[in-house]
């Protein structure tokens, strides 16, 4: 190894691992090559899976089909959700670093049934019981039911199609509680990482207890764990997945129906699993350029 | 040299038999001290003997377990469940700076005033930079702590603590974190608050600083004040054993 000069990184020259590494690779295309092209005599179609994003009508116009509406329910669903379990998230992480003892065990209840139980089980329950018999109760249903017959352009924008309001509401809903645990995991971590000459110092110039949080603790804790949040936020866009189960009609279900309908496994949940990709890439690597940024400054 | 405070002025801070316990240790025993406005006392003794205990008492950072300690007059209790309404009136400098690290120093001056006593932001701002040049450090005001030097980081919380313009200032072992050639110009702020009538409770080893500005140097071991005296008697003629072989280490 040469030390190269600062700012210069060192060229890299492969080693005898690396060949072994790369001849592998190269074995195990040839063979996923061999088995489509000759075993599986595969006949590959997309054209009719990519209709499915968007078609053209008799007018030839542009119209969106399943897969695209899927999409955009998955984004309304992961931002929405992103929103809502950061503010949920932030509420439990404090009420867990509270020095009331009721707060701490609410919370603390809380966070482990959810982190204890598989997804599945768990959006099963608040779909069946706790949406179905307490919304009402709260009067969300009504709420949900507003917002689904209100003709304003900015709900028409945020929630899309009025006719699957409800649909997407639940399914928000249900994805922020969820993950609002974990975020709270992370918010808390973070809260417990600043020193406590930080809450002294606060403290000790007149501050109140809420105010040395909110001023000083808080700031100092999310950025932290900004990391950490990102990667639960790639977590979540993942997890939007899970909703198809409660037939959320979001990417994954329709991808689903578009399966099942055209018979093309193949490639709707390959191009599925790509449009996955690009979105929690990008979000990590907006990540690691936020890093590199926190890393420059100071 | 600072004037000697007269024995008539009213009482800043006054502990009653004060003490402490953390579970079966007792931190402080039966605590009498007495501070006159104006008065500036160096508390010294042997690490581990309750002094910064003692302090962090007063401004309510610990909760003493009995006994009585008054502000001005007016007893701590009153404020049990408000202790920021004390510790505004009574500012506190602590070993490790405890500087905010996401605010600038500016900011960091400005921070109590905006929030606790709801000071306007260029107001705040005006009284930081105020205070910034007393401690001689305004060139610094936009720079975050961690770009500054432990004496000039220490000269800041000192200012963030004026900043609040509080009755009383407590310094916990403020020059103990810092490298020699820094102590000087950190005592030297100190030795101008306290030229200005400061109240000052210090909590410090610089026993040339006790000599030249206190009016009284408190000897404290085992969570026990052992001896209380003027410096020119303490220093020359130490009555109790503990605080002379205590002297004769440090001297």
């Amino acid at each position: 190894m040469s030390a190269g000069r600062p700012g210069q990184r060192a060229r890299w020259r492969p080693g005898a691992v690396d060949w072994l590494l790369l001849v592998g690779l190269a074995v195990f295309a040839g063979y996923v090559y061999y088995q489509l092209r000759h075993v599986l005599v595969y006949r590959w179609d997309w054209q009719s899976v990519l209709q499915f994003f968007a078609y053209r009508d008799e007018a030839g116009e542009w119209q969106q089909n399943l897969l695209l509406a899927g999409l955009e329910a998955t984004l309304r669903i992961a931002i929405f959700s992103a929103i809502l379990s950061l503010v949920l998230g932030l509420v439990l992480a404090l009420m867990r670093v509270s020095s009331r003892l009721w707060p701490r065990m609410v919370a603390r209840t809380y966070v482990e049934l959810v982190r204890n139980t598989p997804p599945l089980v768990f959006l099963f329950i608040f779909y069946f019981f706790i949406s179905a018999q307490l919304f009402p109760v709260l009067g969300i249903d009504r709420v949900i039911a507003a917002l689904a017959e209100s003709d304003s352009a900015l709900v028409l924008w945020l929630l899309g199609d009025p006719r699957l309001v409800e649909n997407l509401v639940v399914g928000i809903l249900c994805l922020s509680c969820f993950e609002a645990a974990y975020v709270s995991e992370v918010l808390r971590a973070g809260i417990e990482s600043v020193g406590k000459d930080q809450r002294e110092g606060a403290l000790a110039v007149g501050l109140t207890g809420t105010q040395t949080m909110w001023h000083v603790v808080l700031p100092q804790a999310v950025r932290i764990v900004i990391p950490a949040l990102v990667g639960q936020l790639i977590t979540l866009v993942k997890d939007t997945s899970i909703m198809s189960i409660i037939s959320i009609q979001e990417l994954a279900f329709s991808a689903q129906e578009v399966a099942v309908s055209t018979d093309r496994v193949f490639e709707v949940w390959i191009l599925v699993a790509l449009i996955y990709f690009v979105i929690c890439y990008a979000l990590s690597a907006l990540s690691r350029r936020l890093e590199l940024r926190r890393a420059v400054g100071r | 040299m600072v004037d000697a405070v007269s024995p008539d002025r009213p009482l800043a801070v006054e502990l009653r038999g004060v003490c402490k316990w953390y579970d079966e240790f007792q931190a402080l025993k039966d605590i009498d001290l007495q501070v006159r406005q104006g008065e500036r006392t160096v508390v010294c003794g042997p690490s581990g003997s309750g002094k910064s205990t003692m302090i962090r008492c007063i401004n309510r950072l610990e909760e003493h377990h009995g006994g009585e300690i008054r502000i001005n007059g007016e007893s701590v209790e009153l404020y049990e469940a408000r202790p920021h309404l004390i510790r505004q009136r009574v500012g506190m400098v602590f070993q490790q700076f405890n500087l905010f690290s996401h605010m600038t120093v500016v900011e960091n001056c400005c921070l109590g005033p905006i929030k606790a006593l709801k000071l306007g932001r260029a107001e705040a701002r005006e009284r930081a930079m105020h205070y910034l040049e007393k401690v001689r450090i305004p060139e610094q005001a936009d720079k975050y702590p961690s770009q500054l030097s432990g004496g000039q980081q220490q000269r800041v919380a000192i200012a963030r603590a004026l900043c609040m313009s509080p009755q009383i200032m407590l310094f916990d072992e403020p020059t103990s974190a810092l490298d020699p050639e820094m102590i000087q110009e950190v005592l030297e702020a100190m030795i101008a608050l306290a030229e200005d009538g400061m109240t000052m409770i210090c909590v410090t080893h610089e026993m040339g600083f006790a000599r030249t500005v206190a009016d009284s140097v408190v000897f404290m071991d085992r969570g026990e004040i052992v001896e209380q005296a003027p410096p020119s008697e303490f220093f020359t003629a130490p009555r109790s054993e503990r605080t002379r072989a205590f002297l004769d280490k440090i001297l």
